[in-house]
């Protein structure tokens, strides 16, 4: 597979195919941030396609100071907040949430009952039957956590281009991946529990 | 998060160090207090390898593929974009 750097030089070149390429690979990833700034799938389209027009025009002036990917998702950020829409930059991020429910605790704190070991987690077909459960999980997510989740831990970007990319405080950025988390480990959780491991 | 007890952390407290302990973001002390609790409790090291499984499946949620006919507008537009652009 192509790296994105080289996919990119081929673009300043003006290669259509490389363009595809790129396309291909992060169209959905950017509707899906999208999605957590606008109200509907239409509008998201919408900002998505006016974020490649961006990347067409801009990619002669692309110095290459962050990677192409964090580019990408911080054009994509501000078309999207001119789209006019849910803007939320360090707003407080309202009450403490538990990453777990506190009634699975005793009144000294301590598991009250034992927790199940997951196995075979590193196997690939485990990871496949999560894969549902876990993107209506996220789908699900409140804004502001699922564009973290999804920076970070689906497109992998490293926690200072997150913060750049969404414009909020490391300290914000970690709480809110904290919550995310916690919420996507009670739902794969819930979800092993119903089919009665 | 600051911790200010000296006394053992507690399951409950733990749980909310998880994320912090990951992401390298705990003070030395209490990445001791954090890790000396683990070593004496069978549940948080379950949870903590929960969440790490969480973690990892959520990096396996690739995008789909691109219908062939969404392609073909991109292709167009591509062309379309460069031509207005010079």
């Amino acid at each position: 597979m192509d790296g994105d750097a080289e996919l990119l030089s081929r673009l300043q070149a003006g290669d259509e195919e490389a363009f595809v390429t790129l396309v291909r690979r992060y169209n959905t990833p950017l509707l899906r941030l999208a999605r957590t700034y606008v109200p509907s799938e239409a509008v998201a389209e919408e900002a998505v396609q006016e974020t490649w027009m961006g990347v067409v025009r801009g990619v002669d002036r692309f110095e290459g100071r962050s990677s192409f990917k964090t580019w990408l998702f911080t054009i994509l950020v501000n078309r999207s907040r001119t789209a006019g829409v849910r803007e939320h930059r360090d707003l407080p991020l309202g009450d403490a949430e538990p990453a777990v429910d506190p009634a699975r605790f005793d009144g000294g704190g301590a598991w009250a009952q034992p927790l199940e070991v997951w196995a075979d987690t590193d196997d690939r077909l485990v990871a496949a039957t999560w894969a549902k459960p876990l993107s209506e999980a996220l789908a699900g997510l409140p804004d502001r956590q699922r564009q973290v989740v999804l920076l970070r831990d689906v497109e992998g970007l490293p926690s200072p281009d997150v913060c750049g990319v969404l414009g909020i405080s490391e300290g914000n950025q970690r709480v809110l991946l904290h919550r995310g988390r916690s919420r996507l480990r009670a739902a794969l959780e819930a979800q092993l529990a119903t089919r009665g491991r | 998060m600051l911790l200010r007890r000296r006394h053992a952390l507690a399951c409950q407290q733990v749980v909310e160090l998880v994320s912090d302990y990951l992401e390298g973001a705990l003070s030395r002390s209490d990445r001791r207090r954090f890790e000396s609790h683990l070593r004496d409790c069978p549940n948080c090291t379950a949870y903590l390898e929960q969440m790490r499984a969480t973690i990892r499946a959520t990096g396996t949620l690739h995008a789909d593929d691109l219908s062939p006919e969404v392609q073909r507008e991109f292709v167009e537009l591509f062309r379309e974009w460069r031509t207005e652009d010079g």
